[in-house]
Parts: structure tokens; sequence; C-alpha cells
């Protein structure tokens, strides 16, 4: 499976693969129709009023452990899975509130997994970190930064071993880039020519420090020591992530091989709701980027530029994401909590199919 | 019956499932070009093809992980680390990703990996090689703990582990590699969590699995001939799932208990063990529970003293007639 190095002096690779100047012109958008647009931009707004109806819940203590929300951040999990077909495949981390949304999942199954309700779509057992739809080719959801950018790479492994024309998509945030999985990750996929995209969304902040205080050098040019090609884009423009991300999405199923990308973004949130965010970056930092490059006011400018939609009309979708959200916190409200025998099912596959179990012997203790 | 060793009862295991399985992959650091560090692949490559025998570089947690993020897409990946002791490197892809994926998506992925590979000390290999996490692996409801002493059952729990929807840790043993057994010509598979007893006896059971296994027979002979005691040897084969059963069974006839095991004291397989007899056969025991275990500090490289670190023969023997005085 080894592969003979590219010269130095004509390597594609190493070179960043940039936007187009007009990302409105990429061939991925221009093909967009004026539903599809909207769509994109109910999809972002939905991701943004769910996020907020959880805060409301979490305050009001209906939720525990952490919630890492991704306000701010939504152009980037919609653009990169708005281009995904049968055999793409998307993992992240924590911070997966906006994917699981953007591949499809219901608010009702992911407000009351929040909850730690039953109807939750991991039965109450996941929690916010750890949302998972693998009918919709979304696997997880990780809570330790960068342990899941092996796993990506892995998904793309099995694509590619498996003779089918698709992509890995694994995410990770600008603080997993240090961690030695994620390199050992990228160096496999060059290695063996996989058909994943790292995708970096860099927020600026890994938790309360900030890129310059915790990386060292630009971020996805650490893909040209493996030999892999890179590309960097500005996220809050959600038509100039798909511009990017098409390229890399069909290179990746044409040619089997990986990419690194960073899609600059940014979160108005703490790093979790625990989070004071205080200490680390001004008011005014936040106010700025909200003020010039909130994503989804930047794609209802320019559909209500473009014609496309009316004021009344992003207000009608607004409403319709709010009402969503509270009819899915309604519908967690009243759903049931998992049972204390709940607690040892899905553990594993054997004890939840006694019919075939093949092994015998204890398979829980007390 | 054909004898063949600990090593190629292993290779036998993988070549049929590979055979019988096209979604099984064997990878790991030198399984294919080089023939298996210690020689368990040997042939596989030139059989199966490198797309199925895949040589990784140095790189745990990437490769591991890797085959933990294929196995939820259908593959069934059996990856070898070269020691058991370098699962420390990739242990949250073992043990966060592959124990509880399956947990935290409310049961809707499954990981149908094999993670094998020798787990011994003896081979002044000093401390950093001869780690024998299997009680730490079992610590993970989740995973599956196999730890087989023969060659026997060394191919039929693979064969089982690797048809398993279940991530399951085999655990082999440099020691035994190039130890001979009798191995059905024909296919069979050991189910896993099913104890064996080895050696039938009626004053004292020996609780034990893996090498120790071994020693233990070598021991009880010695009570046999030279102390007219009769010692039972039961071999747990699996860690978890765990034949509790068999165990008890053992006690009610002997009343006495030794368990000898390759770990450190401190919470190994024996605590959970002498936890479990004394819970549920308080009444049949006629003397505390024993052990013998690794004498407790890191593995010393000194070859003769390494020997006494670890349970033989000889320490068997003594914790046996101590335990019946």
């Amino acid at each position: 499976m080894s592969k003979t190095p590219s010269a130095k002096t004509a390597n594609p690779a190493a070179a960043p693969v940039l936007p187009p100047n007009d990302p409105h012109l990429a061939p991925v958008n221009l093909k967009l129709k004026t539903e599809e647009r909207i769509e994109l931009f109910r999809t972002m707004m939905r991701i943004r009023r769910f996020e907020e109806r959880a805060l409301r819940a979490y305050q009001a203590k209906k939720i525990g452990g952490f919630l890492h929300l991704y306000i701010g951040q939504e152009s980037v999990a919609v653009g990169c899975c708005s281009l995904m077909g049968k055999h793409d495949h998307v993992i992240t981390a924590y911070r997966d509130h906006g994917h699981a949304i953007a591949v499809g999942m219901g608010m009702n199954e992911l407000m009351a997994e929040l909850y730690g309700k039953a109807t939750g779509c991991s039965k109450g057992k996941g929690g916010s970190m750890h949302y998972f739809a693998p009918d919709r080719n979304f696997w997880g959801g990780h809570g330790i930064v960068g342990g899941q950018v092996p796993l990506g790479t892995g998904l793309a492994y099995a694509l590619k071993y498996r003779g089918l024309k698709g992509a890995a998509m694994a995410f990770m945030g600008d603080g997993a880039v240090n961690q030695g999985a994620v390199h050992e990750a990228y160096n496999l996929a060059a290695l063996w020519d996989l058909p994943v995209i790292f995708v970096i969304e860099n927020n600026g902040y890994s938790m309360g420090t900030s890129q310059e205080r915790s990386s060292a050098g630009e971020l996805p040019k650490r893909a040209a020591g493996y030999d892999m090609a890179w590309g960097q884009c500005d996220g809050s423009n959600v038509y100039e992530v798909r511009a990017l991300m098409d390229k890399f999405l069909t290179r990746a199923r044409e040619e089997s091989k990986p990419a690194v990308v960073e899609i600059d973004t940014y979160r108005y949130r703490g790093h979790s709701v625990a989070d004071p965010d205080n200490t680390y970056r001004a008011k005014a930092e936040i106010e700025e980027y909200r003020r010039t490059k909130d994503p989804i006011q930047v794609v209802q400018n320019m559909l209500i530029a473009d014609g496309v939609l009316t004021p009344e009309g992003v207000e009608q979708i607004d409403q319709a994401a709010r009402a969503e959200s509270d009819a899915a916190a309604e519908f967690a409200e009243a759903s049931p909590f998992p049972t204390v025998e709940d607690i040892q099912k899905d553990v594993y596959w054997e004890a939840d199919h006694p019919a075939q179990r093949a092994s015998k012997g204890r398979l829980f203790f007390d | 019956m054909p004898q063949i060793t600990y090593r190629e009862a292993i290779r036998h295991a993988l070549a049929e499932e590979l055979e019988r399985d096209p979604n099984v992959v064997v990878m790991g650091e030198e399984v294919a070009q080089f023939n298996g560090a210690y020689k368990v692949t040997e042939g596989l490559l030139a059989k199966f093809g490198p797309k199925r025998i895949v040589d990784t570089p140095i790189s745990e947690a990437g490769f591991i992980g890797l085959g933990v993020g294929a196995s939820m897409l259908g593959i069934r990946p059996v990856m070898e680390l070269m020691f058991w002791s370098f699962y420390s490197v990739a242990f949250d892809q073992i043990l966060n990703n592959a124990a509880n994926v399956r947990y935290m998506s409310g049961g809707l992925i499954n990981c149908p990996i094999v993670i094998r590979g020798p787990a011994n000390g003896g081979t002044n290999v000093g401390a950093t090689h001869s780690h024998t996490p299997e009680n730490v692996l079992a610590n993970h409801p989740g995973v599956k703990v196999v730890v087989p002493s023969t060659p026997y059952d060394a191919k039929g729990l693979l064969k089982s582990a690797i048809r398993d929807n279940d991530p399951v840790m085999f655990l082999e043993n440099t020691i035994l590699y190039g130890d001979k057994g009798e191995v059905p010509a024909e296919e069979y598979l050991v189910p896993l969590g099913l104890a064996d007893v080895k050696r039938k006896g009626t004053d004292l059971s020996i609780v034990t699995y893996g090498r120790s296994v071994i020693h233990s027979l070598v021991a009880a002979e010695v009570l046999h001939k030279e102390h007219g005691i009769s010692a039972e040897v039961v071999d747990l084969r699996t860690i978890r799932p765990l034949d509790i059963d068999t165990v008890l069974q053992s006690v009610a006839k002997t009343h006495r208990v030794l368990i000898v095991e390759e770990q450190k004291p401190f919470a190994s397989v024996g605590s959970q063990l002498s936890y479990m007899i004394q819970r549920e056969a308080f009444d049949e025991l006629d003397a505390p529970i024993h052990r013998v275990t690794t004498v407790d500090a890191p593995a010393i490289y000194s070859p003769p003293i390494e020997i006494e670190q670890l349970p033989n023969p000889n320490r068997v023997l003594k914790a046996a007639l101590d335990l019946l005085a």
C-alpha cells in the first residue's frame, strides 16, 4: 500500500486550493434551485433556534452535563452536509448539534436526548456530546478532543475497501489539531489514499486558549507535511463553504484522495454553557463578528438582495424554527426518562439479542 | 488428531475466517510483508494479498481507531498489537470509542472488531513490554476479553471472537506461541464465556487462565504425585463474559480455592473472582481464598528474578500446600 513520494518541484498536493473569487459562480452553487437556497437558510435558522431553546432549557436546569453551543458556526455544518451523497459520511466532536440537524435528524429526538429522555436519539444514554444517526451516515458526536478523527479515517477506509464512491468528512475544532491521534490519522489517510476530508472548524479558541497561544503555524498547512492537499475558506458564507468543500469531496469520491480543509468561523457562546467567557476574549470581538459576519445574516441579506426571500418570508422561517424548537422542548418535557433497567441495555449486541447469543457466561457484574 | 503450535492455531483461525468472510481484514505492524513480529501471520499475505493483510505504520492510536471506524461500517478488522503493552497509546480508541459507541448511540452502532496480540511477562523485556491488561479491559462494559492457554482453545476462541458482533480483546502469550497441542483438522468453534476444567480433582480448585494454566497443571501433577493431593484446574479461557458457574461447581466439590493469575494483585481478575466466590458460595468455603499473582511491582528485567516475580509451578505448589495446611 506504499506510494512513491511526488517530486518537490511539482507537487500539486502541497499547494492550497482557494475558493473561487465569487463562490456564487461555483457550479455547485449555480445549480442550486431557489427552494434549495431557501432550505440552506432554513436549516441554519433551525439550528440556531434549536440551540437557543436548548440554552433556555439548560438554564432552567432541564438539561444536565455540558452544552457546547454551535451558535455562530451554522454555515459550516450546513454547507458541508448539504453536499452529502448516498455514500458520504460524517463524524464530528462534541459540538455536534449543528451537524445532527444538518444531516436531517429531527429536533424532537435531539431535544429529548438533551433532556435525558428515553425518546432521545440515543435513548438518553449519550447526551449532548453524543448524537448518532447511522441511518443518515452520521457517526457522532464524540466527547474526546480529536478522538473521532481516526474513526472518520476508518469510515473512509471502509468505503474504499468496499469499492463505494463516497467520502468521509471528519470534523474537528482548532483545538484538536494538536492531538497525536489527529496526526496519526492524517498519516494513514495520506499513506493509503483514503477518501476523507479533515475539516477543521476554526473558531479561534480551543476552550479558552486562543489559536496563537495553542498552535504553531497555520493549521491546514500541516497537511503539506503529509503530502496532502489542503484548503482554507471563510466560513461565514455558506456558499463559500460549499464551493471549496465540493472540490475536495469530488476529488475524494473520484480519486480517493484525502485533504485538510480549514473553515474559519466563530462561536458566540462560551466553550460550553458553563464557560463564563469573560477571561479570554473581549465582548467587542463577539459583537464585531455578529455585526459583520453572522452566517445567518450573511445568507439572509443575499437571499433578500437576490429577490429569493422577502423580509416577511425570513420572518416566517424564523417563526417556524422557533415554533419547532418549542414543540421539541414540549415533546422532550413530556417524554419519559429511561428506566433503571435500561441502564444495562445497549451495552453488548449479544445481550440485546439473546436468541442469537453464541457466548456463555455472565456479561454483567454486581 | 494433528499436533500444531499455539501460533499455528491462531494463524489457522485467521486464515479460515479470512476465507469465510470477505469483510475480515488483518491489520497491524509487520503483519504482512514481515510475516508477523512473532510469525503468527506468516504466509497470510501470500495467500490473501495486500487488501486483506495490511501492514500499518507504528501508530496504534491511528490504526486501532481506523479499525474501530471501519467496523462501524461493516468491516470486521482483526487488529494485531505487537504487544498488548502498546494498548496504552491507543487506550482512548479502544476504551472510549470501541467500548462505548454502542451504548452512547442507544444501540444503533456495533463495533465487530477484534484486537489481538501477546500480553505476558517472562521474556525479560522490562516493565514497558510486560503488561497483562485483562483486568483493565474487562473493567469496561462493552468489550469482551479472551485469554486462551492452549492451541485448541486459541483457535476455537479466535474464530468465535471474529464472528462476534461486539469488540473482543484477545490476549495471547509469546511464551505459549511455540507450545504444541492437539487441534482437530475439521472446523470447530469454542464459545466465549465457557470455562474448561483442564484437570479434575477433589481437594482444591485452582482457578486460573492463560499461561498460568500451564504452571498450575505442572503444580497439580506434583501435588498428586508427591503429596497425594487432588487438585482441580479450572481454565476460565474468557474473562468477560465470565463462566462463574463452572467455578462455583468446582468450589462446591473441593471447598478450597487458589486463584493463579499473571496479574498485579490490586483490583485484579482474581479480586473479582474472590468477591464472587465468597458472595455466591460462602458456605462452601472451608478456608479463605488464596491467590498467586505477579509480585506487586513493575516487571523486573533481571531474568532469573523475573521468573520469581511471575506465577510459576513452585509458587503455585507452595501456595497450594499453605492453603491445605
